[in-house]
């Protein structure tokens, strides 16, 4: 379905601009990092690529051969685990997305014990640990084998070690060829999972550059300052 | 003084050698109210969820109305379903006026408005929890409004036993409806009101005990079924 093209667009609520203006094509392949300081709009941009929100003008298109499915995921900052077990909440998604419940049974084991958690399959998915609900958030996005995966601050709230797993899980499924576009505040972060950065200031996109270039030398001052003003904490 | 002690003697007398008479009404009071509240639940449970998850022109004032009706004064209800059941009435062919059955129309529109009107409420709120990892998933209304029935089910338990206690409480609806008719449509309440006025207390406080006991006893269940639901699901 991919790729995925952005002609100036534009979102605001009660006459606030959210995002202003934005036309972008995101191809598969490369990583793509969206970075901005807080309120640039990083996670309503992705919530409109998603398809969670509507454009007030512009356009959203997936331009690619879609191939019957709508397939692409997301993952929140703040995963909503269903009340049933670890399994039953990666086998929800899939029996959403048309698959038999047999298939479902044996495509959510797989991914559970993909992204280790197959000893807590059967455990209720609210009161497993913020990682480990984490994880199950990206297992239950993964199970759907989406061409694209969405990550809105997917480690925003997780101790470190428990980022480290969220990443290496976020690599295995960029190994299986899906498309990643995540959001992070992480500067450190966005250098270690991304290829690209699209860096948002105040809705606007203002620079689209490589990794290795933005965080050396980026186009905009904004970018600039931004990095300035956050490596230390990075 | 002395003439409560012997009554309440004499009370514990027909309980614990479960005088027929009195089982009769306790088990006419059981039936009458759980189909009510079954029947309640039925109607009320869905329309909650499907409140819950839409928008429509005029849901506030829905959700105002349902509101007030949990207010409902019984005596009102016993008088609306008099008419409507009453030979003259425009359900008067059914026949069924001083019958249990008319006994439950009058409770199961006494309680729906509890039902929808909480579980709405309860919904909405987990409603706002789910709504964008539900509708990532491809959730539509209907899988949405059953899905959130389900992770909210041991709240909505706590309501159907709210709704169940005002039901079998309550006096003014049934004895208008029903008439109070022995053997036939005497229920605890109405028989309460009665005996009381006829002086006879020890059947009086039989089933005031019994009413209390039923009462204390649902409301312990329910808090227990929550508290264990929750330490276990989260």
């Amino acid at each position: 379905m991919l790729p995925l093209v952005l002609d100036s667009l534009s979102f605001g609520i009660n006459g606030k601009t959210i995002i202003d203006r934005v036309s972008v094509e995101i191809g598969a392949g490369p990583r793509t990092i969206i970075l901005g300081p807080n309120g640039a709009g990083k996670s309503v941009l992705m919530r409109l690529c998603h398809g969670l929100l509507k454009p007030t003008s512009g356009s959203i298109a997936w331009r690619g051969a879609a191939n019957g499915r709508n397939r692409q995921a997301m993952v929140f900052q703040r995963p909503v685990m269903l009340r049933r077990s670890a399994l039953a909440n990666v086998i929800y998604g899939l029996e959403l997305a048309g698959v038999s419940p047999r298939e479902s049974d044996l495509r959510a084991r797989d991914v559970l014990d993909a992204v280790g958690l197959a000893g807590i399959a059967d455990r209720p998915a609210r009161v497993l640990s913020g990682g480990e609900q984490q994880k199950l958030a990206l297992a239950r996005a993964w199970a759907l084998g989406p061409e694209v995966l969405f990550l809105d601050e997917p480690t925003a709230n997780l101790d470190p070690g428990a980022m480290r797993d969220v990443e290496t899980i976020i690599g295995q499924i960029r190994a299986g060829g899906t498309k990643i576009v995540m959001t992070t505040h992480n500067l450190g972060q966005a250098k270690r999972v991304g290829d690209e950065i699209l860096f948002l200031s105040q809705g606007r996109l203002v620079e689209r550059t490589p990794v290795d270039q933005f965080f050396v030398k980026p186009e905009s001052a904004e970018a600039d300052a931004f990095i300035r003003g956050e490596l230390p904490w990075s | 003084m002395y003439e409560i002690l012997t009554a309440l003697d004499e009370a514990r007398r027909l309980i614990v050698g479960v005088d027929s008479k009195l089982a009769e009404i306790v088990l006419l009071s059981l039936r009458v109210s759980l189909t009510a509240v079954l029947l309640a639940s039925l109607i009320g449970l869905p329309l909650g969820a499907a409140i819950a998850v839409s928008r429509f022109p005029g849901r506030q004032t829905l959700i105002v109305v349902l509101n007030a009706l949990m207010g409902l004064p019984p005596v009102v209800v016993g008088l609306v379903v008099y008419l409507l059941l009453s030979r003259a009435g425009p359900l008067g062919q059914f026949g069924i006026l001083f019958t249990p059955a008319a006994m439950v129309v009058a409770q199961t529109i006494l309680i729906f408005p509890i039902v929808a009107a909480l579980s709405r409420q309860v919904i909405e709120d987990a409603w706002q929890e789910y709504r964008d990892q539900l509708r990532s998933l491809g959730a539509g209304p209907i899988a949405s409004a059953l899905t959130l029935l389900w992770d909210t089910r041991f709240s909505l338990v706590t309501i159907v036993l709210a709704g169940f206690g005002r039901a079998a409480a309550e006096v003014g609806a049934v004895i208008i409806v029903g008439g109070n008719i022995d053997g036939v449509t005497r229920v605890m309440t109405t028989a309460i009101a009665l005996e009381t006025s006829k002086g006879d207390l020890p059947l009086a406080l039989g089933l005031g005990v019994i009413l209390i006991t039923l009462v204390l006893a649902l409301n312990a269940a329910a808090y227990w079924v929550k508290d264990t639901a929750q330490r276990r699901y989260g």
